[in-house]
């Protein structure tokens, strides 16, 4: 069972409320397909990924982008739960795009960055470990229908 | 995944336009790595603070980063550039080569908060793999 304290739920909560999930999904899922570009092989049907000019342009990696930033609002909504809140999406993910799992880890490093660029000085210490607890547990529950 | 000329020089370009702030990014690198990630402490036990901005932490951030700096100047040829370096890291400092990407990591998320429109999509991917690369030849002395 996942303990929060009472500050890391303020974080958390803090920081979704600030959040575009129309700009920061995008960027997240770009820098990952630009930074890490074997993650391309998920997304063939996208169309143009060629290089990061096609990538950032391409409204296919955008809209992906804002699907899995409120996929995260859900975990966030459920965050006593989010084990099985996200048992679906876990079966999803293996059984029907088996994709590797060492690459939610890529994409959340990709979207701690990109928070920390949009939140500059107030994304302190604190909030830092707040945000990579909740994207731990998200990608452990992810990873959990992996068999 | 090897640097190529390209990657080489986004990262001396971007590492002109940072090195002003090179003791800031580097204190808060550090100050991060053993707050986020408290297992990196063990490493520290000998120093009498080891919260954000302490003395100690300031002063060891500036070791590094002007290590990194070092590796920046050295990046054709990283191995034997770093070559010192590593006999440290291997038979003195001893710190298992994982913490490499630990500290990696923190150091990109504070490149994206002190530069966000500097530190674009392609930068972060130069640095990314120039920093994989430092601490490929880091532990080159290893085994």
């Amino acid at each position: 069972m996942v303990v929060w304290t009472d500050q890391e739920r303020a974080c958390i909560q803090d920081i979704f409320s600030k959040l575009n999930y129309e700009d920061a999904g995008p960027k997240a899922l770009q820098r990952a397909l630009i930074v890490y570009p074997w993650t391309q092989r998920y997304f063939a049907s996208f169309g143009n990924l060629y290089n990061a000019e096609a990538i950032m342009s391409n409204p296919k990696v955008a809209a992906h982008g804002i699907v899995v930033l409120h996929g995260l609002d859900r975990a966030m909504k459920n965050m006593d739960d989010i084990k099985n809140t996200y048992a679906e999406l876990s079966v999803l993910h293996s059984e029907k795009l088996h994709v590797d799992p060492d690459n939610f880890r890529l994409l959340a490093d990709c979207l701690t960055i990109v928070i920390a660029a949009t939140m500059g000085s107030s994304f302190t210490a604190d909030v830092q470990a707040a945000w990579q607890k909740f994207l731990a547990v998200v990608v452990s529950a992810l990873r959990r229908q992996y068999h | 995944m090897s640097l190529s000329a390209n990657d080489k020089a986004t990262v001396k370009a971007f590492w002109a336009k940072i090195s002003p702030k090179a003791d800031d990014i580097g204190n808060e690198a550090l100050s991060r790595m053993l707050y986020v990630y408290p297992q990196t402490k063990t490493y520290f036990s000998h120093w009498s603070d080891l919260s954000p901005n302490s003395a100690p932490v300031r002063k060891h951030g500036k070791k590094i980063i002007a290590g990194i700096g070092l590796a920046v100047e050295k990046i054709d040829d990283l191995f034997a550039g770093l070559l010192t370096l590593s006999e440290l890291h291997a038979f003195q400092l001893r710190v298992d080569p994982a913490n490499f990407r630990i500290l990696s990591h923190n150091i990109l998320v504070v490149l994206a908060m002190l530069f966000p429109d500097d530190f674009t999509p392609e930068a972060h991917l130069a640095m990314d793999k120039f920093l994989a690369r430092l601490a490929l030849a880091l532990s080159d002395k290893y085994r």
